[in-house]
Order: structure tokens, then C-alpha cells, then sequence
């Protein structure tokens, strides 16, 4: 039986503060439930689980600060059904065998404290989930809510985005009979955009069907009347964090998870957000320092003519929706994704003296933070994916970096990176390289640029594509080879 | 729409993308994707809304048009639904 650890949540983190459960013991959870929220020196990340089972022992109390790896709670086999209260479980119970007490030891040998519990043959049921409810709901809250008598789905309207968490649940609570919310009619995309404006829904006149509230009374709405008290307005001078409201429709993001808002309470805090920023600092400081200190760099570079491929986009973009338009980032992403595929040696880690080829292309990207810092979220599998899917990846991970609201998956085990200076004018862009990965490729500004053709002069759009890489792992040629396969990529766009 | 109705949508917006912006304290000739660091991604998602409250579509080739909270605002007007 399992025991989920404090996760690694990027090479440079060696501990985590738990900030909050969202499971208790005797809770049934499955591989990908967000369970936990930890606090790195960089941002709160949502936690998952890795394992199907039963919640057995909370090991770590949330405030507690441990080193990456030290097991966190105990998942074990699906315990009787007598067990109905949190908190009052502490070990695997009336199980037979050896338990040890459950001490949150970082030198336990995993899975020895349950290994001998029995294996159920069917994994417990989920409790009675509404199958409406809104996306990563922890048990517990799941519990709570249906204790309250408390519908999750208009919790989650008043928390848009957001993850509905305890707290919010019982703020929900607090601020009054469910019997309100309900007597206000409103679409979720209108109840979003009122929480996030700070509009009251019960103010604005609807024209839907029996007077229901709709995306665009609320706009009405806006547009009428000075906004309210709104979240941005209390927000702190120099946010480290980003916060943004919903995309009116979140059609673009490929998970049927609502997009990603923080709370007012995520914006309170400006004393955290500056300790992340300076927690975030120290975090670079010490990874590049390594970079450089280990890792023997070569830089490449190549000019790209992009006449093909900013036409194919420019056709493209004009026939389709707003929401559905691609940046030249994102196509400069893939192909540096399938560019990688084609060009092993430079997907994968430098480990122990020799280099690991990666199976899969998970490309980190670099995205730089408001108020000053980077995030590096992954997008898994980028090789495979169509560019639609990498478009949407990459909103969705700008999104959530921004928001502070990143999940633990989307941090771990990049195995090539890409870094786009080219929103900020630079030319190319020279990195480096994220230890144990062994490349980095850098992009600058897609402009315009004196170009020959056939001995005479013109002007194209053209963007530098250039690598640094660890030349323990590879030499100048292969890094030249993976440049010009992301070239021949960018002229044939259309068979992306 | 009034130019003061799509100015407080336009404002709204942005601020929704980037909370601190304060179209009071720059003046309206200012870069917008400079000032308030908008990367292409950001952009994208100030059209997206945009379009969608003012009921217009925005295409790539109206983007110059959006250079400036100025520009932004007479666009809008001249296109708003």
C-alpha cells in the first residue's frame, strides 16, 4: 500500500510547507484527486495523489515544513464502513498486522508500514458524488457539503474557477441561506463574472428565460454603473502573483476544468506573495548557479524565415473564433516539441554521468511572472498533441502561474525546455540550461528582416531559433541538426 | 455604445488581465502591450473579451489599431455592436 510523499515539485525544491488537507482519513481517493495544498518557496501548488485507496493517516499536520520525500499521509486499503469521522483515525485501524505508529518520519521505507495490510479486491466507491459537481473536489468537502445540505455547484459559482475548498464551503455557509443564492436565476458564466467583479447578482436585471441573469446583463451592468469594490482594486501595488478573471468561455482549455480564479482571499495576502517572490529569487539563484557550476553550456543559433508559417497562421486565425486563435509562440512550441523527437539526444537528463533519453517529449516552458520571477510548468506529451492542444495548454499553464494555481503535475519532469524572449523584442535569446535536463531552446521576436532569395534582397519575418545545451550530453552538430529540423518544421506548418 | 461605456469595459478588461493597470496614471498614447507587459498570449485574451463584450468580431489585422488605450477605445466605439 502507498504512501503519498511531499513531492519534488522542480529540481531546485528540497522542502515544502503543507499548507492544507483536503482529504481526512477514511476518505476514498483516486490517482489524480487533488488532495493537498503545498506551499514551495514559490507558489501554493495543488497537490494529486497517485494511488487509488483510502486515505489510513494523516501524517503531517498542515504548517508543518518537511523535506521532499517524507511521506505525508498513509493511503491504504479501503477501510470498514464504520468510519465516518474525520479526524478520529490515526492508523490503519482494526487492520491485522504489524502497523507502526504513524510518525512522520522521513526514513520510512515506503510502503513497509502497510505493506501488510490486506489488497481489497474492489477499490472502495467514491462517496455519492453529484455527478454535476464541480471538478477536483476533495471527499471531505464533498462531505461537508452534503452535511450542510449545501449544493457544490453554487459553492463553485461563488468561488469561480477556483477549486472549492473547506473554507469555502463554510463561507458559503456563513454568508447566508442557500435559499438566496437560489432565488437569483443566473448562468454560471454570469455568477462568475459577478463574483469577480463584485457585481450583486441580485442588482442586475435579467433577460433570459424567467428573468435569469445572463453573461451579458452583467456586462450591462458593468458598462451602467462605476464598477464595485472590485477584487483587482484591493489587490496589491506589485502582485508577484497575477490573478485574472475567466475567459468568458473556457472552450479553449482542454480539461473540463472551470478556468482558473483566485478568491478575494488569494489577493490578500501581498506578505506571502512577497515571500514567494524572494523565496523564488533565492530558488533561481541557487538552479542557475548549479547550471553553471555543472554543466559545460555550447550555444547554437540559426535565423528562421517565417513567411510560411505567420501566412498559416494569419489564414488560419482569420477563419476561426477569437477564442480559437494561435499565437506564433505556440507554433514555435511544437515544433521545438516534435523537433525534439526527431533529435533524441537532446530530450532527456543527464543522471549519474550519462545521459537518459526521456520516452516522451515534456516540454518545460519558461513563463515569466509579473512583479518579476519565472515558472516552468510542463506541458506532458507536447510532441503528440495538435497545435489547438498546445495553444490551449499554454493559456491554461499561463493561467495558472499567474493565478498561483498550479498543480503539482504540471512542475515535475520536463525534459527539454523552451523559453520565448520574443514578446520582449529581444533578438535571440541565449539560456540556460535546467539541470538534469540537457537543452534549452530560446526564441526571440518573429519580425521583419532583410532576407535573400535567390541572390536578391527582400524583407520576411523571420525569429531566431537558438539551443543551449550540456555538451557532456551532446556536441554543436546534433544541436545544429535539431535547429534545422525545427526550420524545415516552420516552412510546411500546415502538416503540424 | 458611449465612448465612457467602452471606456470602463475597456479598463475593466484589462484590469482583469493585469490587476494593478491604471489607465488614470498613463497617458492615452501609451504602449499598451509595453506598458503593461502584455505578452502575445495576454493579447490574445484582451481580444478575446473585448470581442465578446462589445459583440464585434477583432481580427489580427486590427491589432495596430490597439496600440493605445486611444486607439483602443475609438476601435471599439466605431465597432461595438
Amino acid at each position: 500500500m502507498p504512501e503519498f510523499r511531499m513531492p519534488s515539485l522542480g529540481a531546485d525544491m528540497e522542502s515544502g510547507r503543507l499548507l492544507e488537507w483536503l482529504v481526512s482519513p477514511g476518505d476514498a481517493v483516486h490517482r489524480g484527486d487533488v488532495v493537498a495544498v503545498v506551499d514551495t518557496d514559490k507558489a501554493a501548488i495543488e497537490v494529486e495523489c497517485f494511488d487509488d485507496g483510502v486515505v489510513s493517516a494523516l501524517l503531517v499536520q498542515p504548517g508543518e515544513k518537511v523535506p521532499v520525500g517524507t511521506a505525508l499521509a498513509a493511503i491504504g486499503a479501503p477501510a470498514p464502513p464504520a468510519i465516518t469521522e474525520p479526524g478520529t483515525i490515526t492508523e490503519p485501524g482494526a487492520s491485522p498486522g504489524p502497523a507502526a505508529a504513524p510518525l512522520p518520519s522521513v526514513d520510512a521505507v515506503p510502503g513497509q508500514r502497510l505493506a501488510t495490510l490486506p489488497v481489497p479486491a474492489v477499490m472502495p466507491a467514491p462517496p455519492a458524488v453529484t455527478p454535476l459537481a464541480p471538478q477536483g473536489v476533495s471527499p471531505l468537502v464533498r462531505r461537508l457539503a452534503r452535511q450542510r445540505g449545501v449544493d457544490l455547484t453554487a459553492v463553485a459559482a461563488a468561488v469561480p474557477g477556483q477549486v472549492v475548498h473547506r473554507a469555502d464551503v463554510e463561507r458559503f455557509c456563513a454568508a447566508g441561506p442557500p435559499a438566496r443564492t437560489s432565488r437569483v436565476r443566473a448562468s454560471p458564466l454570469a455568477r462568475r463574472l459577478a463574483a469577480a467583479s463584485g457585481v450583486d447578482l441580485a442588482g442586475v436585471p435579467g433577460t433570459a428565460e424567467a428573468g435569469a441573469v445572463r453573461a451579458e446583463d452583467v456586462y450591462r451592468a458593468l458598462a451602467g454603473a462605476r464598477p464595485g469594490p472590485d477584487a483587482s482594486a484591493t489587490g496589491p501595488a506589485l502582485p508577484a502573483k497575477r490573478p485574472s478573471v475567466p475567459t468568458a468561455e473556457p472552450s479553449t482549455v482542454p480539461t473540463a476544468e472551470p478556468p482558473t480564479v483566485p478568491t478575494a482571499a488569494a489577493h490578500a495576502p501581498s506578505a506571502a506573495a512577497q515571500s514567494h517572490a524572494s523565496g523564488m529569487r533565492r530558488a533561481i539563484a541557487e538552479l542557475v548557479s548549479r547550471a553553471n557550476r555543472e554543466i559545460p553550456h555550447y550555444y547554437v543559433s540559426t535565423s528562421i524565415d517565417m513567411t510560411a508559417a505567420t501566412q498559416w497562421l494569419r489564414a488560419r486565425n482569420r477563419e476561426l473564433d477569437v477564442s480559437e486563435r494561435i499565437v506564433p509562440a505556440a507554433l514555435l512550441l511544437l515544433c521545438a516539441a516534435r523537433a525534439a523527437v526527431a533529435v533524441p539526444e537532446l530530450n532527456g537528463h543527464w543522471v549519474d554521468g550519462a545521459f537518459r533519453p526521456a520516452a516522451t517529449v515534456d516540454l518545460g516552458t519558461v513563463i515569466s511572472l509579473r512583479g518579476g520571477g519565472i515558472m516552468v510548468p510542463v506541458i506532458p506529451d507536447a510532441a503528440n498533441l495538435t497545435i489547438d492542444h498546445v495553444m490551449a495548454a499554454v493559456r491554461d499553464l499561463v493561467e495558472r502561474a499567474r493565478s498561483g494555481r498550479l498543480r503539482a503535475s504540471a512542475l515535475t519532469g520536463a525534459s527539454i525546455t523552451v523559453s520565448n524572449l520574443g514578446d520582449q523584442g529581444v533578438d535571440a535569446v541565449f539560456g540556460v540550461v535546467y539541470p538534469p535536463q540537457v537543452a534549452l531552446v530560446g526564441f526571440g521576436a518573429v519580425r521583419d528582416r532583410p532576407w535573400t532569395v535567390d541572390g536578391l534582397l527582400g524583407v520576411r519575418p523571420a525569429v531566431v531559433a537558438s539551443l543551449a545545451a550540456d555538451h557532456r550530453a551532446s556536441d554543436g552538430a546534433v544541436g545544429a541538426r535539431f535547429l534545422r529540423h525545427i526550420d524545415r518544421l516552420l516552412q510546411k506548418p500546415e502538416e503540424l | 455604445m458611449t465612448t465612457e461605456e467602452v471606456h470602463v469595459i475597456f479598463e475593466q478588461t484589462l484590469k482583469e488581465i493585469v490587476p494593478d493597470a491604471d489607465l488614470s496614471s498613463v497617458p492615452g498614447d501609451t504602449d499598451l502591450r509595453e506598458t503593461f507587459e502584455l505578452d502575445s498570449l495576454d493579447f490574445v485574451e484582451l481580444v478575446e473579451r473585448l470581442s465578446k463584450r462589445i459583440g464585434a468580431r477583432i481580427d489580427e489585422e486590427d491589432y495596430d489599431q490597439l496600440r493605445t488605450p486611444d486607439d483602443a477605445v475609438r476601435f471599439l466605439v466605431a465597432h461595438a455592436a
